[in-house]
């Protein structure tokens, strides 16, 4: 297998394969986004209690599980980075943390302007809400570490050393926090036995994960690329590749 | 390699003794930062004993913070790192006498200065104990995953800000804890459990750190 895979790590492959899955990434995304959207803002029933306002359960819901998703990419990246030495792996790695970071912004906004008007207040010392926003801490820290290092190389794998290091620091984060205080309602659909949200509205939501999920496949892939070229400039490869656009 | 620990270890406290301000200024630091409270907010005892866990433990995080870049800066400028790396023994064990001497000169002082701080506080003996206890789990904790931020930010030439993002989110579960154990103390109830978490995360850091410090310091030493 490693025969199999080993040429994608190439810098090369790896940016023609990018190139490759981007579309489909991103034409999914794209789909899954416009039925997402129109059936659960348009078309799914009203909540009994909250009315139209639980309808941002379709953004903030799918871009909190995504943050964590991203971040946890990420840290496959930077491990397989750091055991194989693989360059491309620490460059994902740059290219997620961006990715991962806004998607936090969102889930964090979006729960502060449904806060509002349902707990009254834009923001309480939540467990869920203070291990979100470490989250985002963490994020932070690893964009503004590869952004100090000047040397990209290097940079990347420190990153790389510090997405794990979060990683294994989450879940002591995540438990302590929700040991110190919790507000926030149970999860709905974790348990897919029997999720405690009607069907009509859990369609939607499910497309809509799957949205945010190819999204952020298609704009990691895009940052990807662009580090890659970024990085490479100086290769033939890249060369080769500017020259054959500069003749279309 | 006990020798070399050994070796290590005395190296560190030898050479910090002989700059012995740079090992009290932290201490300084923790003490003015605690007066401040006091002159922040009021001067009621209920009111300081209530807050008292929090001012402590944040105190002892900045001045840990403000400690830290000693650990590796000196001895990345002048090159001794690189010596260390070449010793025919694992960076891991090196990088933990490291610590271990960097501990002892930040942490075990704020241990001694902790009755002072409960007699500025007004705490208690049950929750001066307390605080003990929590200060002797919990900054050894500091010591070893600030490790990780100096060891990642120490090849950057202004890395001290960047230290604190880095490391800060990192301490919160220390804090957490250490908090409520003083709290629960304070309110006589029994915070074995809240130790007992805290000597989880100091075992599982003495553990895992050391290797995430060297990784690093392969990183930034390159």
């Amino acid at each position: 297998m490693w025969k199999w895979l080993h040429p994608y790590a190439k810098s090369e492959e790896a940016y023609r394969l990018a190139g490759l899955w981007l579309p489909w990434f991103a034409g999914f995304s794209l789909i899954s986004f416009t039925i997402g959207l129109t059936w659960g803002l348009a078309f799914a029933p009203a909540d009994y209690q909250q009315g139209d306002a639980f309808r941002i359960i379709y953004i903030h819901v799918p871009a909190a599980i995504m943050s964590m998703g991203a971040y946890s990419s990420m840290a496959v990246a930077a491990f397989i980075g750091l055991v194989w030495q693989v360059k491309t792996a620490d460059m994902a790695v740059a290219a997620i943390a961006p990715v991962g970071a806004v998607f936090t912004f969102i889930a964090l906004f979006t729960g502060a302007a449904w806060g509002k008007p349902m707990w009254g207040t834009w923001w309480v010392w939540d467990a869920r809400l203070t291990s979100e926003l470490i989250l985002l801490f963490l994020y932070l820290g690893v964009i503004a570490l590869y952004n100090a290092i000047s040397d990209k190389i290097l940079a990347g794998r420190a990153a790389g050393i510090l997405a794990l290091v979060g990683v294994i620091n989450l879940p002591i984060i995540h438990y302590s926090v929700e040991w110190w205080n919790t507000l926030h309602q149970g999860a709905t659909i974790t348990k897919f036995a029997k999720p405690s949200i009607s069907n009509d509205m859990l369609w939607p939501l499910l497309i809509m994960i799957f949205a945010f999920i190819c999204f952020l496949g298609a704009l990691t892939l895009m940052r990807l690329r662009n580090e890659l070229l970024r990085r490479e400039s100086h290769r033939p490869w890249v060369l080769k590749l500017a020259e054959e656009q500069d003749e279309i | 390699m006990w020798q070399m620990f050994t070796g290590v270890a005395r190296r560190e406290l030898v050479s910090a003794l002989r700059r012995r301000a740079d090992v009290l200024n932290p201490l300084w630091f923790f003490m003015i930062v605690i007066t401040l409270f006091p002159l922040g907010i009021g001067p009621e005892p209920a009111l300081l004993a209530r807050i008292a866990p929090g001012i402590v433990w944040v105190a002892a995080l900045l001045s840990s913070l403000l400690a830290l870049e000693r650990l590796f800066r000196d001895d990345f400028i002048d090159g001794t790192l690189e010596q260390l790396m070449l010793m025919p023994c694992p960076l891991g064990v090196l990088v933990l006498a490291k610590v271990l001497a960097h501990w002892l000169l930040t942490g075990l002082p704020l241990l001694l200065l902790s009755p002072l701080v409960a007699v500025l506080l007004s705490l208690d003996m049950s929750t001066f104990m307390a605080v003990f206890w929590t200060l002797l789990l919990g900054t050894p904790v500091l010591s070893l995953l600030g490790g990780i931020g100096v060891a990642l930010t120490v090849g950057i030439g202004k890395g001290g800000v960047l230290l604190s993002l880095l490391t800060l989110p990192l301490y919160i579960p220390v804090l957490i804890f250490a908090t409520s154990a003083i709290e629960a103390a304070s309110l006589g109830v029994a915070y074995n459990g809240q130790l007992a978490i805290l000597a989880a995360q100091l075992v599982g850091s003495i553990t895992l750190a050391p290797f995430a410090i060297s990784a690093a310091l392969r990183v930034s030493v390159n």
